[in-house]
């Protein structure tokens, strides 16, 4: 039961206290690229919730199983970022095959999740936490829905911005960076929190 | 070897202000100007060298899997200036910490060598290496100033005003980097208008 708790609570400090996108600045590409319309960014954070639940799974294999034994925890970047680019290439292939109506939503986001640093980062954060197994798969779940609260609510604020009288210098990136830069403010109100 | 190819990064082409690229590091690591400009020499240096070793293997490197090539080179190279910076320059890892490995994933890296590496000659693709990445390091020192100086009252950690200032801590917290760098490009773009707009005028 103090397991369950305990694993709650990882969960809730990562989505809220240290969200991924707008604390921690992992994955801010995507969070700014494909942030136009509500509909494209859930689509986006969906596909990246899974790839990095199943990427904490396989890359804490990875470094339980072939770099610790072996010693060789320096070829860390390389083999994390191998089993990633495997991994997307794998759930690609498998979606396409399985569900092609996912597929056509998800197509086009899915090769871009090998350069989101959301992804290699939670493979290095787990890592460096120390966590085991369950721990990894909770934080990397827990590490997308983050990815997905940051990247929805930025969405439907851009929405509405789209047609906001604005000076003609911010339009576009600027506008978007400071409209994050508010969203961030409004999170860093759970920061007092402490689990 | 063109003396263009190592200018047109630093301003015109510049991976932050006008291609907009590499945003992750450009606000994570720029809370103060030491690591703004140890971040973008440490990527600088895995941009000259991942350039010139794709640049020497673009003729082998078969068409399908080249981008997979490019990480895992690229990956090689960050995972050398780890361990370097590990052994030299203990603190600048410790405050870049997880930043250092994800510079894999920095798109300016991966951008270059496809756009650039993969078809140029290797001495015009370090040039382009080192111009992009300078102009990198610059806009990180210009963004890490603006933040330490207002947000701490401090510049590469000597204080600047006394006492008596009381800094707008909100500009070194999550929210002040993405306000500065929104309200940066947007100046930018401002100058650019009116530039253009003088230059239609003559």
């Amino acid at each position: 039961m103090s397991l369950f708790i305990e694993l709650v609570l990882l969960s809730l400090s990562t989505i809220l206290v240290n969200n991924f996108v707008l604390v921690k600045f992992l994955g801010i590409c995507p969070f700014l690229g494909v942030s136009k319309k509500v509909s494209t960014a859930i689509g986006m954070s969906l596909a990246v919730t899974f790839v990095m639940t199943v990427a904490s799974a396989c890359t804490y294999l990875v470094q339980a199983f072939l770099l610790e034994p072996f010693g060789i925890e320096y070829m860390q970047t390389v083999a994390f970022i191998l089993v990633i680019a495997v991994l997307v290439q794998f759930v690609e292939m498998v979606i396409q095959k399985f569900s092609p109506a996912l597929y056509n939503a998800l197509g086009i986001y899915l090769p871009l999740i090998t350069t989101n640093c959301a992804v290699l980062g939670v493979a290095l954060l787990n890592v460096q936490e120390g966590y085991d197994f369950i721990h990894s798969v909770v934080f990397g779940f827990s590490g997308g829905l983050s990815f997905m609260l940051g990247i929805v609510l930025f969405a439907g604020v851009r929405e509405r911005l789209e047609t906001a009288d604005i000076p003609k210098a911010l339009h576009g990136f600027p506008i978007a960076l400071i409209t994050a830069g508010l969203i961030a403010m409004a999170f860093l109100g759970f920061s007092g929190m402490k689990f | 070897m063109q003396i263009k190819e190592f200018t047109k990064g630093l301003i015109k082409e510049n991976p932050t202000f006008v291609q907009l690229l590499g945003m992750c590091p450009t606000l994570a690591v720029t809370t103060s100007v030491s690591n703004g400009i140890g971040m973008g020499l440490s990527a600088t240096a895995v941009l000259v060298a991942s350039n010139v070793a794709i640049s020497l293997c673009r003729k082998f490197i078969p068409n399908k899997i080249r981008i997979a090539s490019y990480i895992v080179i690229i990956a090689a190279f960050v995972s050398a200036i780890e361990m370097l910076l590990k052994a030299y320059l203990p603190e600048i890892s410790k405050s870049l910490g997880l930043f250092i490995p994800l510079i894999v994933v920095n798109c300016i890296i991966l951008a270059r060598a496809e756009a650039f590496a993969s078809k140029n000659t290797v001495a015009n693709s370090a040039l382009d290496g080192l111009g992009i990445g300078l102009g990198f390091t610059g806009a990180l020192t210009i963004i890490s100033a603006i933040r330490e100086i207002l947000g701490n009252g401090t510049f590469l950690g000597m204080s600047l005003f006394g006492e008596r200032f009381a800094p707008a801590t909100i500009l070194i917290l999550p929210p002040g980097a993405f306000i500065v760098l929104g309200l940066l490009i947007g100046t930018i773009n401002l100058i650019r208008s009116k530039n253009e707009k003088g230059g239609a005028d003559e």
